[in-house]
């Protein structure tokens, strides 16, 4: 018995296969990621388009529009028609929008009977998209009553409230649903247009990560964007401002518990201090019951049931955000000791020993990145998406390592400001 | 027709080669039970511990207990203070959590595959060492509290689908919710945990599941090292309280400030665990009929009301065979806004009305059937997945295997027994309604 646990332990040890990934180019200039994945008979496709909600303008809520009426019939295929075929053949095509980002995924099994007509529906899709007035205004409708929705869920409407304190007149300032009154306001024409401005393949990012092999892949990445246009990129995005003064928004909503989130523009993708502030994160708000916040807010004090922070890295600065929901009642105590707590980590940065702890959390955790074909194309859309090294997992582990307490503390110092922080409170304070 | 026909057949020869996968099943001498399943993708493993105990076997009063437990699992035991757990785990690089149901109360860690040791050891512990502090536990009812609060009070939904349960269970222990009502959560005290935990917490009532990059035989010695010398200890199974019959639809309006109005109707039907052997394809019929209903965006509900006659702006069908007791097959959504909660209901009851007199077509039956195959390979993406299935199964009182021949069962049903459910089950004396109809306060 003991030998085949040490043998388990041995085998462990060696180095394990970090996806390698292949990048080229359509010929009509898309950006084309693959990992091959050879254990399971099925294939991921993402797709994703400079065409998140930072590009909608002044008619929010435009780039999920569009992209969701991708779907919903294409070619001379109804959306009635298009699911029926989709569901024959055991494949899905989904679609999501955020703050950059427009993706549009095809999940198929490999069998080339089933793969191949999934392919000619993703191109479809892609390429050739109805926007049917009667869908759009289906969809349309669909999205006013989620919105409606929203209004009722204090955790949506402290999300809205702080992203819009955050950014200002700056584009993260909307939420990809919109409002009620701006997608009220959208017509067709505005969709047809964003359609034709945005989907391009020099605008396109692929990932593919699936049973096939290198060639099926170039095959596969050539057929589903043939057929879209090459145009001029979409100009980059503003510069976000930092914020001038600190604000408390308190917004009366009639629920028992309290949600407040606080923060401010955080950083980039990128960002040379990107692994300080990721470990530095861990420790402070991001390794879920042990983290400092956790440690004080809940472990400590019981005082709620989630409490955390984190950075958004985004094209330009995404936010930093740290969040608590408390009972009405006690929301002065727990909203000091968040703010104590982050204070203090500004101060102090972690202790040597935490350092130590979380490396070897992260680091050791790192296998769980790469777990499953899900796992690992979220990686490759993030890694082709922003330009990331093709290294970026290899050295991963290496860029983690590298981090000191010095390093954390001056880069929490330089990004952030106590002092200017945005804390929106909803919730029904007495 | 051709086509397809060549499509089920593939999607077959999928189903038996890879869902089968490579299962290992080790019984130790205390009791628990191991279960192995071989996934050698990357070196990780997901380890889950199950115990035999959820909020179905709660006593009136008491409701939620199961699940404020599993939060005392993590505040100490003899060996290691409050916190440590959690700490080594982070500090493995671990994602763990717990969850508590109706029926099963569940831990895992997902880790690098040379840790597994240390989850066995720490779990080990766990199961029969914790210490209760009462300090510790006065600060975790307040987290659990606040986890009601977030889950329930504050999001009108939930707290409709709450009164709604509770209505359709007249006195099955169905009726009550997971977290437990705010009053229980209140009033229970730490000698209440420590019973509750000493009643269920032994090997001989629980299951591990380990899934992933291992050597099965290495992951025997591993548990025989770890969970081997634990005792076992006597076992009552709850009391057994099925649901009275249901003498007439029951209706609840449930009034709460709130932007949209909801819907459900919940028809009890019976579930694998408490149908006759014998009358089993009735519950896998049940299941085809809410994948005809509600199982991707060409079936029924999808095509005509949301689509066709917009009549809902979102809808849902829930069935599961894998339940300990008799459960409720639901529909709901949210009707849009040109038509009202009325309008929604009939809209639904006419839906029903139509499996009830006309089968289901050959093209719908088989695209059910492959949209259940091709899931059941996407699932094998996650290995978390792979082990919460076989974890829930061992743990509602069903052979795991069950869910291999799930595939089969569902590829023998046909239109009539589609039919033939409808008709028994979705009547209205099964029916309970539950409607949300907002109310502005300030």
């Amino acid at each position: 018995m003991r030998l085949l646990i040490s043998l388990l332990l041995l085998v462990s040890q060696s180095v394990f296969a970090i996806p390698q990934i292949q990048h080229w180019q359509t010929s009509n200039g898309a950006n084309v990621y693959f990992v091959a994945a050879p254990d399971l008979p099925m294939l991921d496709v993402e797709v994703v388009f400079d065409a998140g909600s930072a590009r909608d303008g002044k008619k929010s809520g435009l780039s999920m529009l569009t992209n969701g009426l991708l779907k919903e019939g294409a070619a001379n295929l109804s959306a009635d028609q298009l699911a029926e075929k989709l569901d024959d053949l055991g494949a899905k095509i989904s679609a999501s929008v955020s703050n950059d980002m427009a993706n549009v995924k095809l999940r198929s099994l490999t069998k080339p009977s089933l793969l191949e007509p999934a392919l000619e529906l993703f191109e479809l899709v892609l390429t050739q998209p109805s926007f049917d007035a009667t869908s759009f205004e289906r969809l349309r409708q669909q999205t006013i009553i989620s919105l409606k929705y929203k209004q009722q869920s204090p955790s949506s409407i402290v999300k809205k409230a702080f992203y819009s304190a955050v950014f200002g007149n700056h584009p993260y300032a909307q939420l990809s649903h919109g409002t009620i009154e701006t997608v009220s306001a959208l017509t067709l024409d505005d969709l047809k247009q964003f359609y034709k401005r945005y989907y391009l393949a020099n605008n396109a990012t692929i990932s593919i990560v699936g049973a096939l092999n290198r060639k099926a892949a170039e095959k596969l990445a050539n057929k589903i964007v043939n057929q879209l246009p090459s145009g001029e990129l979409p100009a980059p995005l503003p510069e976000v401002a930092a914020l001038k003064k600190g604000q408390i928004i308190e917004i009366n909503h009639p629920s028992t518990q309290t949600k407040i989130l606080i923060g401010q523009p955080g950083v980039a993708r990128g960002v040379h201090d990107h692994f300080a502030l990721y470990v530095g994160n861990y420790i402070l708000g991001g390794s879920g019951l042990v983290s400092h916040l956790a440690e004080e807010v809940r472990e400590k004090r019981g005082l709620a049931y989630s409490t955390y922070s984190y950075f958004l890295p985004l094209r330009v600065a995404g936010p930093f955000i740290a969040g608590v929901g408390t009972s009405n009642k006690t929301v002065d105590q727990a909203l000091k000791v968040v703010k104590d707590t982050i204070r203090k980590f500004m101060d102090n940065g972690p202790s040597e020993k935490e350092l130590k702890i979380a490396k070897q959390g992260i680091t050791g955790g790192f296998p769980l990145k790469i777990k499953s074909n899900s796992d690992i194309i979220a990686y490759l859309s993030v890694i082709g998406f922003y330009k990331l090294p093709l290294d970026y997992l290899h050295k991963f582990n290496e860029n983690v390592e590298t981090v000191t307490v010095e390093m954390i503390k001056t880069a929490f110092q330089q990004r952030l400001d106590l002092d200017k922080m945005i804390t929106v409170l909803v919730g029904k304070r007495s | 027709m051709y086509k397809k026909l060549g499509i089920c057949v593939f999607l077959l020869g999928y189903s038996t080669s890879l869902i089968a996968g490579d299962v290992h099943e080790f019984t130790l001498e205390n009791g628990l039970q191991l279960i192995v399943k071989e996934d050698h993708r990357a070196p990780v493993v997901v380890s889950q511990v199950w115990y035999k105990v959820g909020a179905s076997y709660e006593p009136e009063g008491k409701t939620g207990i199961s699940h404020m437990l599993e939060h005392m699992m993590f505040k100490g035991t003899k060996k290691h203070p409050p916190g440590q757990f959690s700490r080594i785990m982070a500090a493995n690089g671990a994602s763990e959590n717990a969850f508590t149901g109706s029926d099963y109360t569940a831990y895992f860690q997902t880790i690098e595959k040379s840790r597994l040791p240390l989850s066995f050891e720490l779990e080990a512990d766990r199961m029969l060492n914790v210490v209760f502090i009462d300090e510790e536990f006065q600060k975790e009812r307040k987290v659990v509290l606040e986890e009601r609060r977030t889950r329930t009070e504050d999001k009108p939904i939930s707290l409709m689908y709450e009164h709604f349960v509770a209505t359709a269970y007249q006195n099955s222990p169905y009726h009550n919710p997971v977290i437990g009502w705010m009053s229980d959560i209140k009033n229970y005290t730490v000698e209440d945990l420590k019973v509750w935990y000493k009643r269920w917490y032994a090997p001989n009532n629980a299951t591990v599941v380990v899934v992933g990059d291992v050597d099965p035989q290495a992951v025997f010695a591993l548990a025989l090292k770890y969970f081997g010398p634990l005792k076992a200890s006597k076992i009552i199974p709850p009391y057994s309280r099925p649901e009275v019959k249901q003498l007439g639809m029951k209706q609840i309006t449930v009034k709460l400030p709130a932007k949209i109005p909801y819907l459900i109707l919940g028809y009890k039907t019976p579930v694998l665990n408490t149908i006759a052997p014998e009358n089993r394809w009735e519950v896998y019929a049940l299941d085809v009929l809410s994948y005809i209903l509600d199982g991707g965006k060409s079936s029924r509900l999808s095509k005509n009301l949301l689509r066709g006659q917009q009549i809902a702006a979102s809808i849902n069908v829930n069935y599961d065979i894998f339940n300990r007791l008799t459960d409720l097959f639901t529909f709901s959504g949210t009707p849009t806004s040109k038509h009202t909660i009325s309008d929604l209901q009939f809209a639904l009851e006419d839906q029903i009305k139509q499996l009830k007199t006309t089968l289901v077509t050959t093209d719908e039956l088989k695209r059910v059937k492959t949209k259940i195959l091709s899931s059941k390979i996407y699932e094998l993406d996650s290995i978390f997945y792979q082990g919460m299935k076989i974890g829930m199964l061992e743990t509602i009182g069903l052979d795991w295997r069950l869910y291999e021949s799930y595939l089969d069962k569902i590829t023998a049903v046909t239109a009539e027994q589609v039919q033939a459910v409808a008709q028994k089950y979705l009547i209205d004396q099964n029916l309970t309604v539950g409607i949300l109809e907002p109310k502005e306060k300030k």
